[in-house]
């Protein structure tokens, strides 16, 4: 490499503005991720296409300097995408689920609501005034502690101006309402996956259950019933 | 660092930031990867001693030192296979995806004051979120491999994984309680002085509160007594039986860098970081905790006290894993939920208790207790008139807090 040449690549390496070739190396990478969410059709390739968009979306708020964000985003959607995994692994264990197709039906009612929903983002994302860039590298501004403090009511966001006189707003009881909510949910799912007692049915309810199930259905309820009941 | 390039060296800045990013990471790298190499002969002769044997004793002159070099040199050497109906781009992919979760938890973790690849604000909640991540790996490595004893070993970890980040979470949230952030080089500063100041020693149930975070730590880089992904009595190797040559040995350096990764983080969450016991150097009037007359010097010593009690950590997983006999999944799915997570529930609720009514650690907790008790009567007299004062505070610190986020 000579002498020109070799300046003209260091002036182009330091051209580069380092904050927008991450910013659309991330971008490009959750975009490309997404599509091919889309078109594989092996479920656990779809669960890695989409962890890794994810991930990239999650190095977008790393970017922005929303650490907490980021975090948040690896913590739940990521972490979440790995039950869905689990998931994918056991039900393509049987084999003739391992290549998933999409009828023709559902492409088009899907790709309908996709081009509305892009639509809807584009018209969105044009309707901000200006877009500014943040500074260079990341912003190490604490985003953890306002969003602690509007939780239990102070919007420092907000109405820092106008006196802070009623900590008014606030999303405790939101949070709170989501929290009794999944709980609900937890308790939901023990007693739905809780240990069955095994009830011995009396030979009155044994011969009505028996006569109004049909014959033809699969599952467990006339030859448990009757297991049960013989023993 | 990249300050001194740029004015001493005279680099342009882009070049100076390039190098410091390339360093860091070199570092950082050579970390995990240099650890693995002392770690699994430690770990061999670990395991000779206390099964009354030997362990590599002629490579490299006496104690077999150089054992880990010839296996990495045996490793590079072997064939690399992959079975006929494996899914060949995620049996490939898998190892990395592993090695890069460990990898990119240590960009957050400090392991001296001020010495840390990104300092982040959330940086407990980014290092726990990455670790969880590894799983991936080994879940894509069990499905891909065509074989049912990886399955079934990926379809273990899974299970145990994701049980375990709930108590493990709850640990790591005491000590975020007790130093006010979430910064991993904040909650270190706060533990500076002398021994009585690390998290561990702060009160009675932070104390109880760590052993529980060994236990879940443990359990969530898949060591023994909760090694079933790769239980080799049942599942030969479990997720990466069907590995091979060096693909294997990344799934290796990914191991034994989140066990010195879990270990650090125990040591910087509990056991007061890259302070030392003694605070031998603001003793000797070379800092003031904050600021020092040889930052560099301060720096080693500190990664030096935080690399010792990190191995230390590792160490003690070396001797457990030796000692105790695997749990079988019911077993570890009791201790997780019945044992860990109640006992952690409960601790954070003694600490937030403690941390309200004894504020400051045991020692000055106590005597600040008995003196407060003596005021309190004192004070319940001006009650009455602190309580417009007290609405005046609340909306001062909210202020602050405005001008801090600014």
């Amino acid at each position: 490499m000579n002498q020109a040449s070799f300046g003209v690549s260091v002036s182009l390496f330091a051209s580069i503005d380092w904050h927008g070739f991450f910013f659309v190396l991330f971008a490009a990478i959750a975009c490309v991720a997404a599509l091919m969410v889309v078109l594989s059709d092996n479920v656990v390739r779809m669960a890695l296409h989409l962890v890794l968009s994810l991930g990239a979306t999650a190095g977008l708020f790393f970017l922005a300097g929303a650490e907490f964000v980021g975090a948040m985003q690896l913590m739940i959607y990521v972490g979440g995408t790995l039950v869905l995994l689990v998931f994918g692994v056991m039900l393509t264990a049987q084999t003739q689920l391992v290549s998933l197709r999409t009828p023709a039906g559902d492409r088009v009612i899907a790709s309908i609501l996709a081009a509305a929903l892009f639509a809807v983002l584009v018209q969105a994302a044009f309707s901000i005034d200006s877009w500014q860039k943040p500074g260079q590298g990341m912003v190490s501004a604490p985003t953890a502690t306002p969003l602690g403090m509007a939780l239990v009511g102070v919007r420092v966001d907000q109405h820092a101006e106008e006196g802070l006189l009623e900590p008014k707003g606030g999303y405790l009881l939101p949070f709170e309402i989501v929290s009794v909510h999944l709980l609900v949910v937890l308790i939901g799912a023990a007693y739905l996956a809780r240990a069955k007692r095994r009830r011995v049915p009396r030979p009155v309810d044994l011969v009505a259950s028996v006569d109004s199930v049909e014959p033809t259905s699969s599952g467990d309820s006339p030859a448990t019933i009757l297991s049960g009941g013989s023993k | 660092m990249a300050e001194f390039l740029i004015e001493t060296i005279g680099l342009p800045a882009w070049l100076a930031w390039t190098c410091i990013a390339g360093l860091s990471a070199v570092l950082i790298l050579n970390v995990i990867a240099g650890g693995a190499l002392v770690f699994i002969w430690a770990e061999r002769k670990i395991a000779a001693r206390i099964q009354d044997r030997l362990g590599p004793t002629r490579t490299g002159g006496r104690f077999g030192w150089l054992q880990s070099l010839a296996d990495g040199i045996k490793l590079l050497a072997k064939e690399d296979l992959m079975p006929d109906g494996a899914d060949a781009l995620l049996f490939r992919l898998a190892p990395y995806v592993s090695f890069c979760a460990s990898f990119c938890a240590f960009i957050a973790l400090p392991f001296a004051f001020d010495t840390v690849g990104q300092r982040l604000n959330v940086g407990v909640f980014f290092v726990v979120a990455v670790l969880g991540l590894e799983v991936f790996g080994v879940i894509l490595a069990g499905y891909a491999s065509a074989s049912k004893w990886s399955l079934f070993g990926a379809m273990r970890e899974a299970a145990q994984v994701v049980s375990y980040e709930v108590p493990l979470g709850m640990c790591v949230v005491v000590p975020v309680m007790l130093a006010g952030s979430m910064d991993l080089v904040t909650i270190g500063e706060k533990q500076a002085g002398w021994a009585t100041n690390w998290f561990i020693f702060h009160d009675p149930f932070t104390f109880v509160i760590f052993w529980v975070y060994c236990t879940c730590a443990i359990a969530s880089v898949n060591r023994a007594p909760f090694d079933l992904a790769e239980a080799e009595s049942e599942l030969v190797a479990g997720f990466h039986t069907e590995y091979s040559g060096l693909r294997w040995s990344f799934f290796f350096m990914a191991e034994y860098g989140s066990m010195f990764l879990v270990s650090a983080l125990a040591a910087i969450l509990f056991l007061g970081g890259w302070n030392g016991p003694i605070p031998v150097s603001e003793l000797l009037g070379l800092s003031d905790g904050v600021s020092a007359t040889d930052p560099f010097a301060l720096r080693i010593v500190g990664c030096m006290n935080l690399f010792l009690k990190a191995t230390a950590g590792v160490l003690l997983m070396m001797w457990i894993r030796w000692t105790l006999p695997r749990l079988r999944i019911d077993q570890v799915m009791t201790t997780c939920l019945k044992y860990c997570t109640p006992i952690a529930a409960a601790m954070f609720l003694g600490v937030m208790l403690w941390q309200l009514f004894l504020p400051g650690g045991l020692v000055a907790g106590s005597f600040r207790a008995a003196a407060s008790v003596r005021e309190g009567w004192l004070e319940q007299s001006y009650r009455k008139k602190s309580v417009d004062e007290e609405s005046l505070s609340v909306k001062t610190l909210s202020r602050h807090v405005f001008e801090v986020s600014r």
